[in-house]
Formats: structure tokens, sequence, C-alpha cells
């Protein structure tokens, strides 16, 4: 692979946050990753999926509250949030119980569009099977 | 082929600094290139040289910094996960004003671009963690 | 174009070797360490789910970790071949990426 062609790269988030440091650790790559103008997608499943959520309040544990960092995803050109929909029906989520996450599409007039695109266990594994690099956390 | 390793686990708590170890071993045995190894989480921790493990058991951060000498590995460590763990280098002791450093020989302290670099420069990028 | 999955945690404790599993395509290898040679046993509760969902992909298990464990050979599941960590690097050399399940 030539030096100037562009990787697939896909962070794989299976952990909820809080409880543990991945997921704020894993946010912390792909911010600074985003400098490398790589071809980035990030990938919600199992208990990643509560890493997305509305109305987080971290106040009364002293921990830093880093779920708005998601909503800025898109100012780093990080604009693919696949979230599966098995592991949301799993744990009793809909796509309403999630944060609105969106992009501004500079190819159509600036305008905003939905970073979080609902997949299916199926598309999930065809989406992994398509990288070049998976880093998980 | 080229190897980028992640180990995101600190040592003796969990296992996976001892299999990255050995998985780097072994793929040097076979003629492979380990192009880096980047320490994440917890698993900066293996980079201070002030471990005094029992003699019975194995010196994990001396085994890291025998076989970087050995075979001229990179060993990484992520700064912004070493300076909320307490891993310092000298210039870095010095800058943040810490009375002392602790890095360990062949291990070096730099950002979380590095990571990403070895993402792309590697064939394949391997992660030990939990 | 296959992957090779790592999967280094008891299925009796947590949810990644079953996730791994649904999430494989066919010909994939799916190497279980550390603790996630416990998956590979047979006689378990998991067995029938574990031979079933990997049906498809070549299950191996570290041998170095299947010793500590104290697990015999005998008690493993029909189909999973062990390997070495000479093995661990082939099977990642010779597969088009790495997932690990962490």
């Amino acid at each position: 692979m030539s030096d100037d062609e562009v990787k697939k790269f896909l962070y794989v988030n299976r952990k909820a946050p809080y409880g543990t440091i991945y997921a704020q650790e894993s946010l912390e790559v792909v911010l600074i990753g985003a400098a490398f103008d790589q071809d980035v997608a990030m990938a919600f499943l199992d208990d990643g999926v509560f890493q997305l959520t509305k109305g987080q309040d971290t106040k009364g544990t002293g921990l830093k509250n880093f779920s708005p960092t998601y909503r800025a995803l898109g100012d780093y050109e990080v604009t693919k949030l696949y979230v599966e929909q098995e592991s949301l029906d799993e744990r009793g989520l809909t796509l309403d119980d999630l944060q609105d996450i969106q992009y501004e599409d500079e190819d159509d007039d600036y305008a905003e569009k939905p970073s979080i695109i609902v997949v299916s266990r199926d598309q999930m594994a065809s989406l992994m099977a398509e990288q070049d690099v998976i880093l998980s956390f | 082929m080229k190897f980028g390793i992640v180990v995101n686990e600190g040592p003796y708590t969990h296992q996976a600094s001892d299999s990255a170890y050995n998985f780097v071993k072994a793929a040097l045995a076979k003629g492979h290139e380990v192009s880096r190894v980047f320490f994440y989480h917890d698993g900066v921790n293996v980079g201070t040289r002030l471990t005094i493990p029992p003699q019975d058991d194995r010196q994990i951060q001396e085994q890291w910094s025998a076989l970087a000498k050995e075979h001229e590995l990179d060993l990484v460590i992520c700064i912004a996960a070493a300076q909320r763990r307490g891993l310092l280098d000298e210039n870095e002791a010095k800058r943040q004003g810490k009375d002392a450093d602790n890095i360990a020989e062949g291990f070096r302290i730099s950002g979380l671009g590095q990571l990403i670099e070895m993402g792309i420069e590697a064939d394949r990028t391997i992660t030990f963690g939990d | 174009m296959a992957t090779l999955h790592t999967v280094n945690r008891s299925p009796f404790q947590d949810q990644a070797l079953l996730s791994c599993l649904r999430h494989v395509k066919k010909g994939d290898s799916v190497l279980l360490f550390e603790d996630g040679v416990y998956g590979a046993m047979s006689g378990t509760a998991l067995s029938d789910t574990v031979a079933e969902l990997g049906a498809d992909v070549s299950v191996y298990a570290l041998d170095a970790d299947v010793a500590a464990r104290g697990i015999d050979s005998a008690r493993l599941l029909e189909g999973v071949a062990l390997v070495d960590y000479a093995g661990f690097v082939d099977l990642a050399a010779n597969t088009e990426r790495t997932q690990n399940w962490l």
C-alpha cells in the first residue's frame, strides 16, 4: 500500500461509559486520528450503544461528562457512527434515546445530516469485514 | 510483514502485556518486523522503571526493555494516558514541575498520533487488552 | 478477505465471544487466548452455542493459555485446533485484518 493511499479505520466501541475509561480514551484517539485524513468510521455495539445516550449527567459522580464530545465529531469530519439495531433492542433502547448527532455536509451546501446510521447485526458484520484497521477499546 | 501492536492493560493485573510480549517475540523470531508497540490506557504502566516485582516472578518492564534493545523496537507510551497515571520522562517532569521521572529504558513518551500512524504504516494492527 | 478475530475473555464472564461469533463471516478464524480459552471447552453450558455459532469459522485456542489453566486438550470442543504463539502470528499474517474483541 503506497503512502498516499487512504486506509479504512473502524473504531469499535463495545463498552459503556464511566464505569471504565475505555470509552473516553477511545474518543481521544478518534479526535487525534481525524487529523490523519483516513477513511474513519465508528461502530457502537453491545454496551457501546450506552455511550451515545441522551441525558448523561455526571455531576454526582465527580467524573467528567464527555458525552457532548460525540456531538462535536462532525467538526472533526468523523461523520459515520454505525449503531447496531440488535444491541439497542437488547437494551430496551431506540434511536430516540440517543443524542441527536449531526454533521454539515460540505458537498451538499453544508446541509445538516445525521451522523448516526442504525444498521443490523449482519450489516455491522459486513462493515467490519471491509476495514483495513480495526481498533477496539 | 509489518506488525503494529497495542497494549491496553497494566502489567501484573492483566495478562495483556505478557501476551503481547510473547506475540512480539514470536513474530520477530519468524522474521517479521514489529514497527511499533503502543502502550495505551493502563498499558502505559508497563513503562515505569520503578517496579520491584518479587524475584521469582517475571520482570515485565525489563523484558520489554531488553527486547527493545535487542531488536531496536519502538516502544511508545501515550502521553495523554501517561500523564493521567503518573508516567513521566525527564523532559515532561521538568516541564510539569514534578520532582521525579520514572520512564524505563527503551520506552519513549509520545502522542496518540503515533498510534494512528502505526495503524497506517503496519500491515496488521493487533490489540492486547480487556 | 478473511478476518482473524481474537477473544481473551471468558464467555461465562462477558459477551465478547458470543458477540464475536455473531459477527464472523464464513471462512474467518477465531483465536481464543488468555481467559478466552474457557470458551473452547466442551461439556459446558455454552459449548453447544459456541459450536453452533462457530460452525462456519476455524476456531483455535492458544496452547500456552490452555495449559496454564489446566485444561486437558481432551476437554476441548471438537474441531478446536491448538496453536502456539508462532501459530498466532501466522494466523494474523495470513488473514486480511485482525479484530480484537475486547
